[in-house]
């Protein structure tokens, strides 16, 4: 019908050819696609009458400090914006260095397409999101301020990298542990800051911190376990196995419902943390049994050869696995894993259920609140994004890190 | 030359090695489970909590909002516990059929010819996974079922009424009479009532399980070889034929050990109830620690059920393992 038809390897028409094939192929197919185009328009056009015009979203606006930090005290919340700043920096400096020594994944680009979408996106949302929140200008600079510096880390150590001496590049991977230490010291105290105790933390604060603490140390908790399941001696084999089928036979809540109310029955008096890091510490071994699983499925695809090899090469046992058999199994063992830190990430709103003022239980005292009664769908919604964020961004790294791991990627 | 093969120091004596390695773990492990057994049997003496059930047999004196067994306060405890493991039970049963359901629509709808249904499918799948089931519970019930009208104004459909005191279903009342639900003085009455609460559970429970069993039934549908495909369309079948009496037959002893881990973790996500209001077993197992400070036989009890309940479904599944392998002659 028009003259682009004569054209057969038009890109647009293949497209809309393909499109028509897809959606209406036979009647039947017609049928179900004008239901769901139906379907979907209407949802969508209400969804955004919605949020345009019903939605009252000073209930957030109102909150953000304390849906990020629940009641920490306003002194000292200097505190949080440095270990903020300094993650910032950190991060940007190790992205860099990423992309300044190229790896297998990646063509030694310095500016691949998906960096520059990532940059664009948090110049958006460093300029959005703040007006969104209805932040004051002061705050608004800061998160201009903390985002600049990233991308600005991220430019200095991928254009300049390659030439700053190797012993600084090997320190980053000593540098991330210690400043998880230090960022410890910044929000609990000590070293010659005033103390702000665990029940004051709440809010994102208490959810990252609750979830990063438990996937840390559940790694090593979950190795061992694998591997003491796997042993041929069957003290460690039966020990495992009981750890590993009592914690996966019970829901979570049942296991907090211990660490609340039985733990502190079970330690000398005085030993008992208070009820954060009793909580922190049940999710910590609910965690660990999952990633044994997880774990042990990894060790059990390395061939038994990879093993013998090694011993037969005068390996001792320590150093046949941790230098052949436990890189192998872990790279197998990663999805499986980053998939139990994206549940255990889901699981820590299950603290709201145990009077914890995470993410979700500060939401739940908000929405008690007179003043913001009945705003149930606009907090729901935001928290719900705002997982799913977090999430979707931890499955997309975690592909990311399959990619640059995987041996038999050829690097360009 | 004879020397050192004789004398093998001890540290690098296979024989003796082991030994020692497991001496050392039993050991400590021995000696952590002493000490925290030692102080809980000390400080639940002091405390005058030391196990025992006679407490069971007092009367509960707390209500249930919903109970398939007759039940009211002046009950025993025992009797409470069995409410909440009756109504635990039935959301699993009712959870597990629904999420095979809606699941296995799902994963088969990812392989469906149209692209409109097929993108459809893996966005249920990757919104639901990405969202925490406790937030989606709050979600449904908070936002979506207790937002419904009421009265005149309800959701009627022919035999299912939803308003906000409940899902009304027509079923067969006394003798054989098919029933349908009837507003009566501004009050809908039916024959099979479901509670909000448990209809905002079934509901997350459903959508939240059915991406997971979406995702099992995706991953055994795609190991089926292509070449059974072509084949069957070859042959003359249709999609939906080709789908039922081909493909699925061979996915399914792919998808039923998969199914297996996705049931226990729909009945361990039961007990996030408490949080819609739904008196399941944990739920009065909370309100009973909190009249009885009986901490210890509690959990006792909470773990023993789950364990069996976990032990019953797979058991179930094992058998139905057994049924779908493919019998070679």
């Amino acid at each position: 019908m028009r003259p682009a038809r004569a054209a057969p390897g038009s890109i647009q028409r293949s497209w809309a050819h393909a499109l028509r094939q897809e959606l209406f192929g036979s009647p039947a197919d017609s049928l179900i696609s004008v239901l769901l185009i139906s379907t979907i328009i209407a949802a969508a056009f209400s969804l955004v009458r919605w949020a345009l015009g019903q939605a009252q979203w000073a209930v957030i606006q109102a909150n953000t400090t304390l849906f990020a930090v629940g009641r920490y005290p306003v002194q000292q919340q200097w505190r949080l914006w440095l270990l903020l700043v300094l993650v910032a920096a950190l991060s940007g400096l190790s992205w860099g260095l990423l992309r300044a020594y190229p790896r297998a994944d990646r063509s030694g680009q310095l500016w691949p397409f998906n960096d520059r979408l990532a940059v664009g996106l948090l110049g958006f949302l460093a300029a959005w999101l703040p007006a969104a929140l209805a932040l004051g200008f002061p705050l608004q600079w800061r998160w201009c301020g903390i985002t600049a510096l990233l991308v600005a880390m991220r430019w200095l150590a991928g254009h300049w990298g390659r030439s700053w001496p190797p012993g600084l590049v090997k320190l980053i991977p000593v540098i991330w542990p210690l400043l998880y230490l230090f960022g410890m010291v910044l929000i609990a105290g000590g070293l010659g800051l005033p103390r702000v105790s665990p029940s004051e933390w709440g809010g994102l604060l208490l959810t990252l911190l609750m979830a990063s603490f438990a996937i840390l140390l559940s790694f090593p908790i979950g190795v061992v376990v694998a591997l003491g399941r796997r042993s041929q001696l069957p003290l460690l084999r039966w020990s495992s196995v009981l750890y590993i089928e009592f914690i996966r036979g019970a829901p979570l809540i049942t296991l907090l419902f211990l660490g609340q109310n039985i733990l502190g029955y079970m330690l000398p008096g005085g030993w008992a943390p208070d009820r954060v890091w009793r909580a922190a510490w049940v999710l910590t071994f609910f965690c660990g049994a999952y990633l044994a699983e997880a774990v042990r499925a990894g060790l059990s695809a390395v061939p038994p050869g990879q093993l013998e090899a090694a011993r037969s090469l005068g390996l001792t046992m320590p150093q046949a696995l941790q230098r052949v058999v436990l890189p192998q199994a872990l790279r197998i063992a990663l999805p499986a894993a980053v998939g139990q830190f994206i549940s255990l990430l889901q699981d820590t709103t299950l603290l709201s259920l145990i009077g914890l003022l995470d993410l979700l239980g500060t939401a739940r005292t908000v929405m008690a609140n007179p003043e913001f009664l009945g705003k149930n769908a606009e907090v729901y919604l935001t928290l719900a994004v705002l997982f799913w964020c977090c999430c979707a961004a931890l499955g997309l790294g975690s592909r990311a890190l399959e990619r640059r791991l995987d041996p038999t990627h050829s690097p360009a | 030359m004879s020397r050192s093969l004789e004398r093998i120091p001890w540290w690098r004596d296979r024989r003796v090695l082991p030994w020692i390695v497991q001496g050392v773990v039993g050991l400590t492990l021995l000696l952590v489970i002493a000490l925290l057994l030692g102080n809980l049997v000390r400080n639940l003496t002091a405390a005058g909590l030391l196990l025992s059930w006679r407490w069971l047999g007092q009367p509960a004196s707390f209500d249930v909002a919903e109970s398939l067994v007759p039940f009211d306060a002046s009950m025993p405890y025992w009797r409470a516990l069995l409410v909440g493991l009756v109504n635990s039970l039935r959301a699993i049963l009712v959870g597990l059929v629904g999420a095979t359901l809606l699941g296995t629509a799902m994963g088969m709808a990812s392989f469906s010819g149209n692209g409109l249904l097929r993108r459809l499918a893996r966005g249920y799948v990757e919104v639901i996974r990405n969202i925490p089931l406790l937030l989606q519970l709050l979600f449904w019930y908070f936002v979506v079922f207790l937002a419904l009208p009421n009265g005149t104004a309800a959701f009627q459909l022919p035999g299912i009424v939803l308003s906000k005191s409940g899902l009304y279903l027509a079923w067969f009342s006394q003798g054989f009479s098919w029933q349908g639900p009837e507003l009566v003085n501004e009050v809908w009455r039916a024959p099979l009532r479901l509670s909000v609460e448990f209809s905002a559970l079934l509901t997350g429970l459903i959508t939240y399980t059915g991406a997971f069993v979406a995702e099992v039934v995706r991953g055994g549908i795609a190991s089926v070889p292509k070449g059974q495909w072509e084949a069957a369309t070859s042959l003359g079948l249709h999609w939906s034929a080709s789908m039922r009496s081909v493909v699925l037959p061979q996915a399914l002893r792919v998808i039923v050990p998969g199914l297996n881990s996705q049931y226990i973790s729909l009945a361990k996500n039961s007990s996030l109830a408490v949080a819609v209001g739904y008196v399941d077993l944990y739920s009065v197992s909370e309100t009973t620690l909190n009249q009885t400070g009986r901490a210890l036989e509690v959990f006792l009890l909470l773990l023993g059920s789950y364990l069996i309940i976990d032990l019953l479904i797979s058991a179930v599944m094992n058998g139905v393992n057994q049924l779908v392998q493919i019998r070679e002659r």
